[in-house]
């Protein structure tokens, strides 16, 4: 191949690696906030957000356009994750992690048999709306809109994000309440109604992220744990309770992916047998972030940007 | 534990009561390992399930290639997930918290794909063996011998378990687990006995695996799936932490409740997610806690 | 007054059902043990295949050739470990001697073994694994579907004749994925441009389609069952792709819930099957008919077999008239295979695997309703077996 050729390719490929990092970090801020904050470990994050892709792509079928479709997903998710937290995560506060992570794997289990007795077993559709279906000349190649506006969605979250937390005394009072909740509690907050709203917003973040997903994912029951150990992953990899933490880990999780399926098996061509360097290739990449998180914590044993004292 | 002895001798003439029990203690075995470094030690393990798989696979590959002398590939399936707990353990257990989770998931999803790419081992259409291994002078084939087999290795397994965390070894071990700093500032080489548990929670999760081959007579790449992984943290939480033989019950318990509620209805992971959550929201010791510590409250 | 009427007519209809059973002297119905994937993203085949199988079940009221039958079906959750504990159980407690209704080859490989080893029959709707069609065929076993690789092997064929010249295949990295692009590779003898493995959980297919678009092809050829095929295929119109590609499709990469579930990006796709809804044979057309009115949804291919082995069933009952200890006999009478599939004449091969037609389909718009539907164009293949059936030795 020609030189212009494998460069724009290889640029392609890049935004590629953003544009699923960016995916990846809508899912895992609320993740991240939830854990690094609150000190629970939620499985049934995944869930939110397979809440947040069927119920946008139920209000599609029935004609809502977009944007109010997303809403209604990113709600129904927000309002799940605060019924959630009012019933079952509050007893989780203070329980050891081992504790934490029965609980919400049972939830898993009730969200997706849930699921399935309200929507059926058959994957829902959802196109991607009219205006963003188009593809965009990005200098040597050709990229999806709707590709652009996910990552263009991701940095406003992170945006968003870091204004809440840094600059609001919403946000002064969750780092707080994460690393002296006593003290805020003598000061007269009421620790119990701030957790719920930072669980809240955290669901409400995974619901914006399904509703987003769905028009180019199957929208499907599991959908949810697929993604979920990606985004695990991520924030691990980032930092726990940090959002520019999630942001990293994020965007570096894509782009190991993302490269890494797009160079690994072209790579081992020239070394391999043919037959097998293509299947290779293929199980090699499925790991690359594994042992990118392995390496990642060999060096690093809190992730890249840790938030305080956790 | 000594209720199970008498009680299946009676059950001979429920065959699939054998079956069923068989399966339960071949899984209670990795639970019990699991719960020696995670009630014991502390440390959470979310990858348990690779060496269970690699045990499994162990005596397979070798009864592919014609080796049917139990003995060997149990010997083997030890070895190999102990070997492998030891090169897992040396790199994880450098983190804790979290980021254990996470490393060793990451360990076992590292396993659960390597299996299914490997074709000459089945990939994701599993490796079935042709017969059950052989043992002097004992015929696994019956159902029956296997069953009693399963039983002793597994009460063997927790009488060892139990005088290793009773030993100075384990007491070292539980000692980590609350306070690492105090015991470092002792002198103790806390990574090595931490290794040294893990190796062998990791080599008896190996020995259910080839238990497990020649029962199933078949092994396939989700035996390292993480949900199996996370199974065998059920049957450890819902048994109690740090009580080995509540493991037992634990595991009893969920695979009981998932034969029963399999066989109601199809939507069974609705009440089986709810069970669960009452359990681990309100019985705070696990079952075993509950039901045998509901006399000091 | 009017409550008390009521349950004073709810108790006689209790007694009067309970009571016809009581009193009737009847022979206890035959247990069919049906394990099948119920839960998991996979979930809706097996809803599909049991509902198909139901539907023969309820033309004769409750019988398959005559004999009363009950189906308990079990949900093994995609996972071996369960499809092996379920058929203990029926095996043992329930004593069942016919299986049916396994979905996906890791967990009948996990099941069969021990099902015909204990003497009893397995008549599978849908999966048709290589392993148990060569060397490891047994005379117990039977497969009313195809073997795992046909299908792959038509489409191969398909593209062959659509004159495509340079194709990317794409497959997830297992065992079945290997199996089905060599399936393809048999037949199709154009140049293969890219030939990609992708993981069985990937969602996001960005990076393997700036590879596909860098290859340059006239077409493309994937086997990605379920969610995946939904995700890669709604990624690829996205991208773009379907205008100067070419995709052609095996049958489950293309049934109704795919097309419902892609939505109009499904348009033009070209496909191969084994069993097409416009099949114009008498069996076919009655089902087609009975399947949407009595579950108003589109029947798919699993559905299609479930109900095509409930009538083979129902032809080796009735020729047996129930009696499953009159083993030979029974077999003997599936082997015949007397019955009226939706797929016209219906047989088997040497290795108790289908030898049928393979046909070429388009998804096209409804001119009348404006939904995308499939549209058969022609037979590609003609009573094709599989390359394994060679290697079966059975007496």
């Amino acid at each position: 191949m020609q030189a212009d050729l494998i460069v724009s390719l290889a640029l392609e490929q890049v935004l590629n690696g953003l544009q699923f990092g960016a995916m990846i970090f809508l899912i895992a801020a609320g993740l991240t906030l939830v854990f690094g904050i609150m000190g629970v470990i939620n499985l049934a994050h995944g869930s939110l957000y397979m809440i947040g892709a069927f119920v946008s792509a139920s209000a599609a079928v029935h004609g809502a356009p977009f944007a109010v479709a997303v809403l209604a997903g990113a709600a129904a998710a927000g309002l799940a994750g605060v019924v959630m937290e009012l019933v079952v995560i509050r007893r989780l506060y203070g329980r050891d992690h081992l504790h934490q992570v029965l609980a919400t794997f049972a939830l898993i289990l009730i969200a997706n048999d849930g699921v399935s007795m309200l929507w059926g077993k058959v994957p829902l559709p959802v196109d991607v709306p009219g205006a963003l279906a188009g593809t965009l000349s990005l200098g040597g190649f050709v990229y999806p809109a709707y590709r652009l506006v996910l990552i263009g969605a991701g940095l406003l979250a992170a945006l968003g994000l870091y204004v809440l937390i840094a600059r609001t005394r919403l946000g002064m009072l969750i780092r707080a309440g994460a690393t002296h909740r006593e003290t805020v509690a003598a000061l007269g907050v009421d620790i119990a109604q701030l957790n719920t709203i930072v669980f809240g917003l955290g669901a409400l973040l995974a619901g914006v992220a399904g509703a987003l997903l769905a028009p180019i994912l199957a929208v499907q029951v599991g959908m949810g744990e697929q993604i979920l150990i990606l985004t695990f992953v991520a924030i691990v990899v980032g930092g726990l309770g940090s959002i520019r933490g999630a942001f990293v880990g994020a965007l570096l999780v894509g782009l190991v992916d993302t490269l890494g399926r797009a160079y690994i098996p072209v790579l081992l061509k020239p070394v391999a047998r043919p037959e097998i360097a293509d299947s290779l290739g293929g199980g090699l990449s499925a790991v690359a972030i594994y042992v990118l998180m392995a390496v990642v914590l060999v060096w690093k044993p809190r992730g890249l940007f840790p938030a305080g004292a956790r | 534990m000594l209720l199970a002895l008498p009680a299946i001798a009676s059950l001979l003439h429920q065959p699939f009561w054998i079956s069923s029990v068989t399966r339960i203690l071949i899984l209670a075995l990795a639970a019990v390992s699991l719960d020696l470094i995670v009630g014991y030690g502390g440390m959470v393990s979310f990858g348990h399930a690779a060496y269970f798989a690699v045990g499994g696979y162990t005596v397979a590959v070798l009864a592919q290639h014609g080796v049917d002398s139990a003995l060997v590939a149990w010997a083997a399936a030890v070895v190999t997930s102990a070997l492998l707990a030891a090169l897992v353990g040396a790199l994880s257990l450098r983190t804790s918290g979290i980021f254990f989770i996470m490393i060793t998931l990451a360990f076992a999803q590292m396993v659960f794909y390597a299996l299914i790419a490997v074709r000459a081992w089945g990939g994701n259409d599993g490796l079935s063996l042709d017969a059950r291994g052989t043992l002097p002078g004992i015929d696994l084939r019956d159902a029956n011998v296997l069953y009693f087999v399963c039983l002793a290795l597994l009460i063997a397994f927790v009488a060892f378990a139990a005088q290793l965390v009773e030993s100075r070894f384990g007491i070292v071990l539980r000692g980590a687990r609350r306070s690492e700093r105090r015991l470092l500032a002792l002198g103790f080489p806390t990574f090595r006995y931490k290794l040294v548990a893990f190796v062998i929670a990791g080599a008896g999760a190996g020995l259910a695996g080839a238990l497990w081959a020649e029962y199933a007579r078949f092994v396939s790449p989700d035996m390292a799936s993480w949900s199996r992984s996370g199974e065998f943290l059920v049957m450890v939480i819902l048994g109690g932490l740090g009580t080995l033989a509540g493991a037992l019950y634990g595991t009893a318990v969920l695979l009981g409740l998932e034969s029963v509620l399999s066989g109601f209805t199809e939507h069974w992971m609705l009440p089986l997610g709810i069970i669960l959550l009452v359990i681990v929201l309100f019985a705070k010791r696990g079952l075993y806690g509950w039901l045998a510590g509901s006399n000091d409250g | 007054m009017l409550t008390f009427a009521r349950a004073l007519l709810a108790a006689l209809l209790v007694l009067s059902v309970s009571g016809s059973s009581a009193f009737a002297a009847d022979p206890p119905p035959l247990k069919i043990g049906m394990i099948t994937t119920l839960s998991t993203a996979g979930g809706y085949l097996g809803e599909d295949m049991r509902d198909g199988f139901q539907l023969a079940i309820d033309e004769e009221r409750g019988k398959l050739g005559g004999v009363p039958v009950q189906v308990i079906v079990e949900d093994d959750g995609l996972k071996p470990a369960s499809g092996k504990q379920i058929a203990d159980k029926f095996l043992l407690q329930d004593k069942i001697q016919l299986f049916t209704g396994i979905i996906y080859s890791n967990v009948a490989l996990a099941v069969v073994p021990s099902v015909v080893e204990a003497g009893a029959f397995y008549v599978s709707p849908n999966s048709g694994p290589s392993q148990l069609a060569g060397k490891g065929c047994n005379k117990n076993f039977f497969v009313v579907s195809w073997q795992n690789d046909t299908p792959h092997e038509a489409t191969g064929q398909y593209a062959q004749y659509l004159g495509l010249k340079k194709m990317v295949v794409v497959a997830p990295n297992y065992t079945t994925g290997k199996d089905a692009i060599a399936g393809f590779k048999r037949t199709y003898h154009g140049q293969i441009a890219e030939e990609i493995y992708t993981a069985l959980d990937q969602t996001d297919y960005s990076a393997e389609l700036a590879r596909i678009r860098a290859a340059n092809a006239d077409g493309i050829y994937y086997f990605l069952p379920g969610g995946l095929g939904i995700n890669f295929l709604k990624q690829f119109a996205q991208a773009g792709l379907k205008k100067t590609m070419k995709v052609v499709l095996p049958e489950f990469s293309l049934e109704n819930h795919v097309i419902g579930a892609v939505g109009n990006d499904a348009e033009d796709l070209y496909g191969t099957a084994h069993w097409l809804e416009d099949l114009p044979y008498a069996a076919n057309k009655k089902f087609v008919t009975d399947y949407r009115a009595k579950y108003h949804r589109e029947p798919t291919p699993y559905a299609s077999q479930g109900y095509d082995t409930a009538k083979l069933i129902a032809s080796a009952l009735r020729a047996v008239n129930g009696d499953l200890s009159k083993a030979d006999a029974f077999r003997a009478a599936l082997r015949k295979a007397d019955f009226k599939s939706t797929r016209g004449a219906f047989k088997f091969g040497p290795n108790q695997y289908p030898v049928q037609d393979w046909y070429s389909m388009k998804v096209v718009r409804d001119p009348k309703t404006k939904k995308l539907t499939l549209r058969g164009v022609g037979k590609i293949m003609r009573d094709t077996g599989d390359v394994y059936s060679g290697q079966c030795k059975l007496t």
